[in-house]
């Protein structure tokens, strides 16, 4: 077994050493009940070339989003990620390093994750970030805990325009760690009010921007109303490169940022791993859940890295903890910090740039498709379109035509037939002018 | 005639210890700025051609300001991570003796499949038609963790192990409301568990009471059965325990909180100690979590992504989140949304669990294959035992032996040395060794907790003793002095967590303005 | 003359009058280490014996602190915020953190003075 460093020779000689006749003396406690006599009905070892042609095969069984015209998004996105970010975080020192528990031999990661830290709160326009969570919409779902904690209430009021998914885990979290959800019903067409809905128990609200309809919001004035009330601001963003162009929750008051980084610097990956991001202000900081990495001096009065605050952690606080999460994203915090700091100022802007031209260019073919209507106002780089026939249908045909072509509202709302023919497309810089022709011609012909 | 020119190929025997540099770089170790310290206005490591010109549809929310983020060149953004990369210590450079954390070799075919286009480039919202090798991927990941554990349902979604911890406890928590039990509110917890066991027992609205453990490192029986009552809704307990011992009153532990009502929560942070030749299931437990970052070395990554996936027994499988997969008609299918009758627990990550780390975890098992996966638990205990006899003698161990996986020893060796846990595992840097974890579990006093794993040969176990021994022969010696100063070889030394806990610096600031450039 | 008491748990409080000034032991600073933040209570709060009332933590560790006696809080030290390192350098000075008006003067008579809270802490090794 190539993994497995042992020959038999060493084997006898350790046990001799320990002092014991057999491998199975060193499993004595366990119960006779329980012990397996022989090897479980799994097949047995194989070589490399063995498991690469067996896992290849099940890859095979799948059709990449490269491999056709894709313009899904939905909380996902498609974008090309720059070959130096693949290649620093598979250097072993990155990737086979643990949590930066002993700073003297991680300054590596811990300087990293203080870089990641500025660079997500730099773009969401927000005080201080932590060093990454699961995902978005598990954020989403901690920023919710640490809105109940700050404002001593338990009740999250979400907008019609969160993802379907954030709603879900957000109620999953309230429903079993006893808080309550009032989530408005889906905001096609970006009307819903949710001030007056705010009351003395509304510990925050819970938007998203762009909306996952693709619709642009300035929640300034929901972000006065809330904090007039007692209560915080929870901005979402699913799609990170919006923040090139876009006016950042920040600056519209957002009390919490949460975001999905998975676009910046990570592949699709069918869902996962990906990396929530989470800022918020200063005066919330011991409030706030996750990992932070801090500034300091050494023995010898230099500058240097470490885990800070972490008496807000589980292993610390225990039952008391203000998140019972332990890992988070560390190397996909790494790919979206080697990222972010190829992209810079120029860049990171410019690609923001580029992909809303792509979604105005679609929007603009797609729009002209018979029978088919522009449902938003605004929008980054995904809106939502609504077809005379029900979505999920056209986009099985579409597949046919080698076009992957958006997220079926009806894929996100089982039980809302009315929203059957609303289809959500995105468009990134990695969508070419002749698919979009492409995508308009056969959804021309299927409809 | 004299061609060497003055150079000489024999090295001087001067010290270096105090050379100062001017560029303050010791050799191969480097100072490094940083990015926003090293960018300049106008550089990008991209090049982007130019946004097609358009009316934008912004709805006025363009942004104002510039981000503040720094311009960096391709080179300097490749230097500046390889040398940030190299002040990291990492299983690929050396034994990695974290306890509790199984710092394992992980193969490099794991990331060669996980970034086959086929898997890595396929979004999860796609028509299930076209993504029929993921949920097939999936589902053989189910059955080998289920057959692993002969636990008939496996929940795959969870992002990491207190994830999954969450997952099981609220699948607990349903099965019990289904019942009408909703007054069993407690959950037993011993004292020498992970943090996140009463964190996450917390998190699900539980009250935790503490299990005390008996002189041997083992839950206190006796303590346990006088806990139980109608209130009991579980018990959260790591078998092999964190003290690097199997309970071995497991079965009867589960027989006696079954007959009370409760149910039986592992937490299985320790599964690679018994992989292949126990299963959790004989134990009588009804959920555990396994961290495919340790058992299946799919990598730690400086702190994640890791993946949590709960096996379950039959009395708590309906409680499953979404989405997951089941075989339909016409090939796989994602369940997403609630069927059949009992109401799942809910979603618990955006999408459907961490896919990459589902295709690093199943490659490993299929590289190991059943006879691997035995062979690597064996080799696990092997090698923590032959530590343990090769250290008792000058370090103190906690319990005696035989130990699972890790082994653990308390700080009564280092008695009246004037060199503490941390000191000592401080000096173990110096020798090139990560050091193992401490102070933890808290039921040993100044704990260090040594799991060497399965990857490392026996002459590497051996110098790791001689470091270890030397290390403890010094400190009796009275050289405590030399300890307190320990590392002095890292590109840093110990770090003040007192200022950054007291003065927090999360991020870097542009420096203010001085009065001369005001003005 | 000022009177002060102790509790097991390692706070202590100085009478003057019917209000009381809370602080935690010389002794629980030095097992805490360098105290790197306290949570005070609100002035206005009214807490119980027995009830938590702060929080003290050190870069490894993080300890409830229960009031001695039960009242109203009537004052919090702000100083403690920006220089939690008072708490280490003056525990029964200047780090101390809250002041309390009695609502129940007879819950003294269960507290240590200072001498049987010294053998206290000499019984615990």
């Amino acid at each position: 077994m190539r993994y497995l460093p042992h020959t038999a020779q060493d084997r006898r000689e350790m046990l001799a050493a320990i002092g014991a006749a057999s491998v199975d003396d060193l499993y004595r406690d366990v119960p006779h009940s329980a012990r397996l006599g022989g090897l479980v009905d799994l097949p047995r070892h194989q070589g490399e070339l063995a498991v690469e042609r067996d896992i290849a095969g099940l890859a095979a069984k799948n059709r990449p989003a490269g491999s056709m015209a894709s313009f899904l998004g939905g909380g996902a996105y498609r974008h090309h990620v720059p070959s130096s970010v693949d290649h620093l975080i598979q250097r072993g020192e990155f990737l086979t390093s643990y949590t930066p528990y002993q700073p003297e031999v991680t300054q590596g990661t811990l300087q990293m994750l203080f870089e990641f830290q500025t660079q997500v709160a730099l773009i969401s326009g927000m005080d201080v970030a932590n060093a990454s969570m699961y995902d978005g919409a598990t954020g989403a779902a901690e920023a919710v805990l640490m809105a109940n904690r700050v404002t001593k209430r338990a009740k999250a009021l979400l907008s019609g325009g969160l993802h379907p998914h954030y709603r879900e885990v957000i109620e999953t979290y309230g429903r079993w760690s006893g808080f309550s959800v009032k989530a408005a019903a889906a905001d096609v067409s970006g009307v819903e009010d949710l001030a007056s809905r705010i009351d003395a128990e509304t510990s925050c609200v819970v938007v998203q921007n762009p909306s996952i309809f693709g619709r642009i919001h300035d929640y300034a004035a929901l972000a006065a109303a809330a904090q007039n009330a007692g209560a915080l601001l929870v901005v979402v963003v699913t799609e990170a490169v919006s923040l090139g162009l876009l006016k950042p929750p920040g600056e519209m008051g957002a009390d919490i940022f949460v975001g999905e980084g998975q676009s910046i610097g990570n592949a699709l990956n069918f869902g996962g791993p990906y990396v929530g991001l989470f800022a918020t202000r200063d005066k919330y900081v011991r409030q706030m859940p996750g990992r932070l990495t801090g500034e300091t001096v050494d023995a010898d009065g230099r500058r240097g890295w470490v885990l800070t605050l972490s008496t807000r952690e589980q292993h610390i606080r225990r039952e008391k903890a203000t998140s019972n999460i332990c890992t988070n994203s560390g190397l996909c915090a790494l790919a979206f910090c080697i990222h972010l700091s190829l992209l810079g100022e120029d860049g990171f802007t410019r690609l923001a740039q580029i992909n809303h031209a792509h979604a105005v260019q679609l929007a603009e073919k797609l729009g002209g498709v018979k029978g088919v209507s522009l449902v938003n106002d605004s929008f980054f780089n995904e809106f939502t379109l609504k077809l005379p026939k029900p979505a999920s249908e056209v986009v099985e045909r579409l597949v046919d035509k080698g076009v992957l072509a958006g997220v079926p509202a009806s894929r996100l709302w089982p039980d809302q037939p009315d929203l059957a023919n609303h289809l959500i497309v995105a468009a990134t810089e990695t969508n070419t002018e002749a698919e979009m022709d492409l995508f308009a011609r056969s959804l021309a012909e299927v409809l | 005639m004299d061609k060497s020119q003055g150079r000489t190929a024999r090295p001087d025997a001067a010290p270096a210890a105090e050379i100062v540099t001017a560029s303050g770089h010791r050799g191969l170790q480097t100072e490094e700025k940083l990015i926003f310290e090293q960018g300049e206005p106008g550089r990008t490591g991209v090049d982007l051609p130019a946004p097609p010109k358009v009316a934008d549809r912004l709805n006025g929310l363009k942004r104002q300001r510039p981000v503040g983020l720094p311009g960096l060149s391709e080179p300097q953004v490749i230097r500046h991570f390889t040398r940030l990369s190299q002040k990291n210590y990492a299983i690929d450079s050396g034994l990695y003796p974290l306890g509790s954390c199984t710092m394992k070799h992980n193969p490099r075919l794991n990331e060669k499949m996980a970034r086959l286009p086929g898997l890595a480039d396929i979004h999860p919202l796609q028509p299930v038609s076209t993504v029929q090798g993921a949920l097939e991927l999936m589902d053989r990941l189910a059955h080998w963790l289920k057959t692993l554990t002969g636990m008939p349902a496996v929940a795959l979604t969870p992002g990491a192990g207190a994830h999954g911890e969450f997952c099981g406890m609220v699948a607990i928590r349903a099965a019990l409301d289904a019942k009408g039990q909703q007054s069993r509110k407690r959950v037993l917890v011993p004292e020498s568990a992970h943090g996140t066991n009463p964190a996450t027992a917390a998190a699900c609205g539980f009250t935790v009471d503490a299990i005390p453990a008996d002189d041997r490192g083992r839950v206190d029986l006796a303590a346990f059965k006088a806990k139980l009552g109608p209130d009991v809704a579980a018990i959260m307990l790591t078998n092999p325990n964190t003290c690097g011992l199997f309970e071995p009153d497991i079965v009867t532990i589960a027989k006696a909180l079954h007959e009370a009502g409760g149910y039986f929560y592992c937490d299985g942070a320790n599964f690679n100690a018994i992989a292949g030749r126990v299963r959790p299931a004989d134990l009588g437990i009804d959920a555990m979590h396994i961290n495919l970052h340790k058992t299946f070395s799919t990598p730690h990554g400086g702190g994640g992504p890791g993946s949590g996936p709960v096996v379950f027994s039959e009395a708590l499988a309906p409680y499953v989140p979404l989405p997951y997969v089941v075989h339909g008609k016409d090939g796989f299918r994602l369940v997403e949304g609630r069927e059949g009758k009992a109401e799942p627990l809910g979603r618990l990550k955006t999408f459907h669990g961490q896919m990459g780390m589902f295709v690093r975890a199943l490659t490993y098992m299929l590289s190991h294959g059943a006879d691997g996966i035995r062979q690597a638990s064996e080799d696990a205990v092997l090698n923590a035992n032959y530590l343990l006899a090769r250290l008792k003698d000058v370090m103190s161990p906690a319990f005696d032996g035989p130990c699972m996986h890790e082994c653990l020893f308390d700080d009564s060796f280092l008695k009246d040395t004037g060199v503490s846990t941390l000191d000592f595992a401080k000096a173990l840097i110096d020798e090139g060794f990560h050091p193992m974890t401490m102070y933890f579990p808290l039921v040993v006093h100044g704990a260090l907790l040594i799991e060497p794993t399965e990857s490392e040969t026996r002459a590497s176990l051996d110098e790791f003793v001689g470091s270890l021994r030397s290390l403890a022969t010094r400190a009796k010696q009275g050289e405590a002095a030399s300890f307190h100063a320990a590392p002095r070889l890292t590109p840093r030394r110990r770090l003040d967590e007192t200022r950054a806990a007291r003065q927090p610096v999360l991020r870097w600031k542009p420096a203010a303005p001085t009065r001369q450039a005001a003005e | 003359m000022a009177e002060i008491r102790f509790t097991k748990e390692h706070e202590w409080i100085r009478i003057e009058g019917d209000t009381g000034t809370v602080g935690i032991s010389d002794y629980a600073q030095g097992q805490l280490g360098d105290v790197v933040f306290v949570e005070v209570p609100e002035v206005g709060k009214k807490v119980s014996k027995g009830a938590q009332a702060a929080v003290v933590e050190s870069v490894k560790a993080a300890s409830e602190v229960y009031a001695p006696v039960s009242g109203e809080v009537t004052a919090a030290n702000a100083a403690l915020a920006g220089n939690p390192g008072l708490v280490n350098a003056s525990a029964m000075g200047d780090g101390w953190f809250f002041k309390l008006k009695l609502s129940n003067k007879a819950e003294l008579g269960e507290l240590m003075d200072e001498a049987a809270y010294k053998a206290y802490v000499a019984g615990l090794g």
